[in-house]
């Protein structure tokens, strides 16, 4: 590998040095487009550059080869500024067949560069994607500059001594375009080529295969005239705070985080969850993590998921259930369960696009009225919601702190884009967080199972097991204190006010609401929740360098909200909301404190643009 | 286990909570609280470990009135909690009660798995083939055309046998009683003694919306012709002189009740009960009373590794010499400096 390493680069005195780019890489179902994506991340991290990514998969596992609804696509913005979005408009498409060109090709900034595997624009495929000509042959693609090789040729040319079938040799096509994009952007092949080892580490064949179609696609670039084929770059690193960096997925941050979360309560974890897109990495991440003595329970069903989870959690663990939108309304009923039997809990809700199954692999917001308002009764319980990959981390163990701390559910809203998308993080030390370890009750003497600590008023928690402390709970209003079945009409609404009171006592506990940019008062408040951070925060920090007095307030805890962030709402003129949804935070806000929060929505399944924030900001300043 | 032996014998009384049970007078619910309260201080679970789960319905206001922990859940759903519960703290022993709804219609899929995972629970079925709490409508055990107010003209759903459908998930126990059984504490024991997930369904009169349904098989006059007490090793006899007895059919794989001395039938011709033979336990879980007895005691058991045991076992094999670090595990991998 290490020849890789040292030879110069030929090509060094040619390379253009840009701050940024953005490339999205498009083909079939089945032409491993989302491990092109995640070996591209991985090479460009370890470059030091900075990057997010956005995989944008369709929901069928393996459409019919060559239609447009079996198009996977996998975007990644890169460059050696802040990167804060996986990109608006991609300054790169690499299309491996006709339909992801036919998808694709709208979002390509008019000049950008398209990569097509012109092996694979049979009249046959040109059809299945809806084309009446060729457009590599017709005029249309004019305002692009167009990079036309017959990959599918070259690759299995490259696989030849391989001995493998055409079937399994074109499957090699993606390490191929990978080895070429690798030339165009200067990077190093070495981990690539060491992934693909470990991971086909009992074929060493295909492994081989691999190899030779990444060389090969290299080679194809080194050899040409250099130049000769596109532009190519150089993205020098960025400058990052100082420290030990990784990529990390939200999936994967928020399992992590889970895991520190309940280290810190001093808990173990029960995971109790049924499959859902785009819920299950979190399942998959814990489901490796038995070491630390994690239990997961994949459960008949959404309900059995939460259901064993509350059973955990009276039991004595941290019972931790997560779905997605249509999961977590058929947990509904079990959800008031835990909020009147005061029990902790925490449940994950991956957003997806709805309603009803909706669009299962494009990500939304619009499960905040569920989380807040969603169940039967006077119902409340915490909500909280993670702005990035990262941010998962931190969100889950604040979910664990407040669940433990106050005997409550903890609704924790992330969505699809969140759950799949990477980037690179600081990684942090669990054993630097201050712990906060769960208090179980021992003592039988003046014990009740809902005697209350007068502060947070959370009730104790007594756990099966422990002598003298033998109770009854259950669903039926109980009477404060005793805990025993009551039906009179003043304990019911003691009991409403309590839960309520509780809940809202919370905000005492939070942080107080910052200002992500900007100052704290001003002309225009731009306030966000969730995935939207990106495209905000750049579009807001675009307008303050022109001058304008805007302000990007993002929101982690949605319910409660925090004390000051009526008052801080108050000292701007205008307060807009985007969100991907049709304005669910601008009505909570509205309620709450009778301000004209104007929503801006967007429902396509695809992130905001920060064009898009930047237009709605111009919009609000100048109306 | 010596905690029981040390400890002074609990009795009864010492497993009735302070609340007051709220059954109609007459339900058969009063006879099986009577039961497991008989039965718990012959076990040697300390007090403190006893869990009773429950959904809802008559049955599933069981928790309330007894001394242990207890949590009374949602419609349906107490196997699942039942099941988080246990794998949580394997220590602790749960018992979940439930009735012809709440287990077979509105929670049908959870018993399902919890039957075919095997968690070692025991499972008490109150059936009364009618839906109390909800007033008298018909249940999925009901007799069809069984008039009720949401079925005046008489229902046309098909019952269902909940030990045929406990066999059919691949459970490891299976027995039925009836609420007033005197020896239900010790079927009671044996379900508690099963290592694994043990139903014991309990036919159970609810006075005010189905009243005497058992009777066809539990009234005086008729009981000994129709019921077949099983006991492990034991011929399959029943009746009033002890002389009839249950043959196997081998052209049809059909039982067939015989007469002991008539047709030339002999005690060797009688099927001796196997409790670890699934198919047999089917055959006899099926007797309805009508052309055979019904069956009664412990149907079917035959122990196999229990689900919490499997999750136990999974996260030994996945502990390393040392104790795990997360910071170590966020430091795995690709990382770099910058």
């Amino acid at each position: 590998m290490n020849e890789l390493k040292i030879k110069a680069d030929p090509a060094s005195s040619l390379r253009r040095e840009a701050s940024s780019v953005v490339i999205r890489f498009a083909g079939d179902s089945g032409d491993g487009i989302q491990i092109t994506g995640s070996r591209f991340t991985d090479t460009t991290a370890l470059a030091g550059n900075d990057l997010a990514t956005f995989p944008d998969f369709p929901a069928e596992i393996r459409a019919p080869v060559g239609t447009t609804f079996g198009v996977s696509a996998f975007q990644i913005n890169f460059g050696s500024r802040r990167i804060e979005t996986a990109g608006d408009d991609p300054d790169v498409l690499v299309a491996l067949n006709p339909a992801a060109l036919m998808v694709n090709l709208a979002r390509l900034k008019t000049g950008g560069t398209i990569i097509v595997d012109s092996g694979t624009f049979s009249e046959r495929n040109l059809k299945k994607a809806g084309y009446k000509s060729n457009p590599l042959e017709d005029k249309s693609l004019d305002a692009f500059s167009i990079v036309n090789i017959d990959i599918t040729k070259l690759v299995l040319e490259s696989v030849k001594e391989f001995g493998l079938s055409q079937k399994e040799g074109l499957r090699c096509k993606n390490f191929w375009v990978l080895g070429l994009v690798y030339w165009i952007y200067g990077r190093d092949r070495s981990d690539t080529v060491d992934w693909l080892k470990k991971k086909f580490a009992g074929r060493p064949d295909i492994a081989n295969a691999n190899i030779a179609a990444l060389n090969a696609g290299h080679v194809y670039g080194e050899v040409s005239e250099i130049g000769a084929i596109t532009q190519l770059y150089t993205i020098p690193p960025a400058h990052m705070p100082h420290g030990l960096y990784r990529t990390v997925t939200g999936g994967e941050a928020l399992a992590w985080g889970l895991v520190a979360g309940a280290e810190l309560a001093n808990l173990k974890i029960f995971f109790g969850s049924y499959p859902i897109t785009p819920a299950s990495p979190v399942l998959h991440a814990l489901a490796k993590m038995k070491q630390f003595g994690v239990k997961t329970f994949q459960a008949e069903d959404e309900i059995a998921a939460i259901c064993s989870a509350i059973g955990a959690s009276y039991a004595g663990a941290l019972g931790i259930t997560s779905s997605s939108g249509p999961g977590i309304a058929l947990k509904g009923e079990a959800i008031g369960l835990a909020i009147s039997t005061e029990l902790p809990l925490i449940i994950v809700n991956s957003q997806r696009a709805g309603p009803s199954t909706g669009l299962p692999t494009k990500t939304e917001q619009s499960d905040l009225y569920q989380a807040v308002y969603g169940r039967n009764g006077d119902s409340p319980l915490v909500v909280l919601a993670s702005h990035g990959p990262a941010d998962c981390f931190d969100v889950a163990i604040e979910a664990c702190r407040l669940a433990t701390k106050y005997m409550t559910p903890v609704m924790l809203l992330t969505d699809g884009y969140i759950g799949n998308a990477a980037e690179p993080w600081l990684i942090p030390s669990v054993a630097d967080r201050a712990p906060f370890p769960v208090k179980k009750e021992t003592n039988p003497k003046g014990f009740a199972p809902f005697n209350r600590d007068p502060g947070t008023l959370a009730r104790v928690w007594a756990v099966p097991g422990t002598p003298g402390l033998e109770h009854r709970i259950g669903g039926i209003e109980k009477e404060d204190g005793s805990g025993n079945i009551s039906y009179e009409p003043a304990n019911h609404q003691k009991m409403t006010n309590l839960r309520r009171d509780k809940i809202l006592g919370i905000a005492r506990d939070i942080p107080k609401q910052s200002v992500e940019s900007g100052d704290q008062t001003g002309d225009l408040a731009v306030v966000g929740w969730g995935s939207t951070y990106g495209p905000i925060s750049r579009a807001v920090n675009n307008k303050m360098a022109d001058g304008k007095k805007v302000s990007h307030i993002h929101l982690r805890h949605i319910w409660p909200l925090p004390q000051n962030l009526g008052d801080l709402l108050r000292g701007f003129d205008k307060v807009i909301v985007p969100e991907m949804n049709d304005g669910q935070l601008k009505t909570v806000l509205r309620d709450q404190f009778l301000i004209d929060a104007k929503p801006i929505t967007k429902v396509t399944g695809q992130p905001f643009k920060i064009s898009e924030i930047e237009g709605a900001i111009d919009a609000a300043l100048e109306n | 286990m010596n905690i029981a032996v040390t400890k002074e014998k609990l009795k009864p009384a010492d497993f009735a909570s302070d609340q007051e049970v709220r059954w109609c007078p007459g339900c058969g619910d009063y006879a099986i609280l009577k039961a497991v309260q008989r039965t718990l201080p012959d076990l040697e679970t300390p007090k403190e470990n006893y869990v009773f789960v429950s959904g809802i319905g008559c049955s599933s206001r069981f928790p309330y009135y007894m001394s242990t922990y207890g949590f009374h859940t949602i419609h349906g759903r107490a196997p699942a909690f039942a099941t988080g519960i246990k794998i949580t703290n394997p220590e602790l022993d749960v018992w979940m009660i439930t009735g012809d709804g709440d287990g077979f219609s509105i929670g049908g899929n959870h018993m399902l798995h919890v039957l075919r995972r095997n968690v070692d629970l025991q499972i008490l079925l109150c059936n009364n083939e009618i839906y109390g709490l909800t007033k008298g409508q018909y249940s999925p055990t009901s007799e069809v055309g069984l008039r009720t107010p949401s079925s005046p003209d008489g229902s046309i759903d098909r019952p269902l046998k909940p030990l045929v459908f406990t066999l059919g998930t691949g459970a490891r126990f299976a027995a039925r009683a009836y609420d007033t059984q005197k020896n239900l504490p010790e079927i009671l024991k044996r379900a508690h003694a099963h290592k694994g997930t043990s139903l014991v369904e309990i036919l159970q009169n609810c006075i005010v919306y189905n009243d005497a349904v058992f009777d066809n098989v539990l009234a005086r006059d008729v009981a000994a012709e129709k019921q077949l007490h099983v006991e492990h090793g034991k011929p399959l006899i029943f009746g009033a002189d002890k002389n009839k007895g249950i043959r196997l059919n081998t052209k049809t794989l059909t039982l067939e009740a015989v007469t002991i001395g008539d047709n030339g039938v002999s005690l060797d011709d009688i099927l001796i009960h196997d409790e670890k033979n699934r198919s047999l336990a089917t055959l006899l879980a099926a007797m309805d009373g009508r052309e055979l007895p019904v069956a009664f005691g412990v149907i079917y058991c035959d122990p196999a590794e229990t689900y919490e045991d499997g999750i136990t076992h999974k996260i030994e094999a996945a502990k390393g010499p040392e104790a795990p670090s997360l910071d170590a595990l966020l430091r795995k991998g690709h990382t770099w400096q910058a």
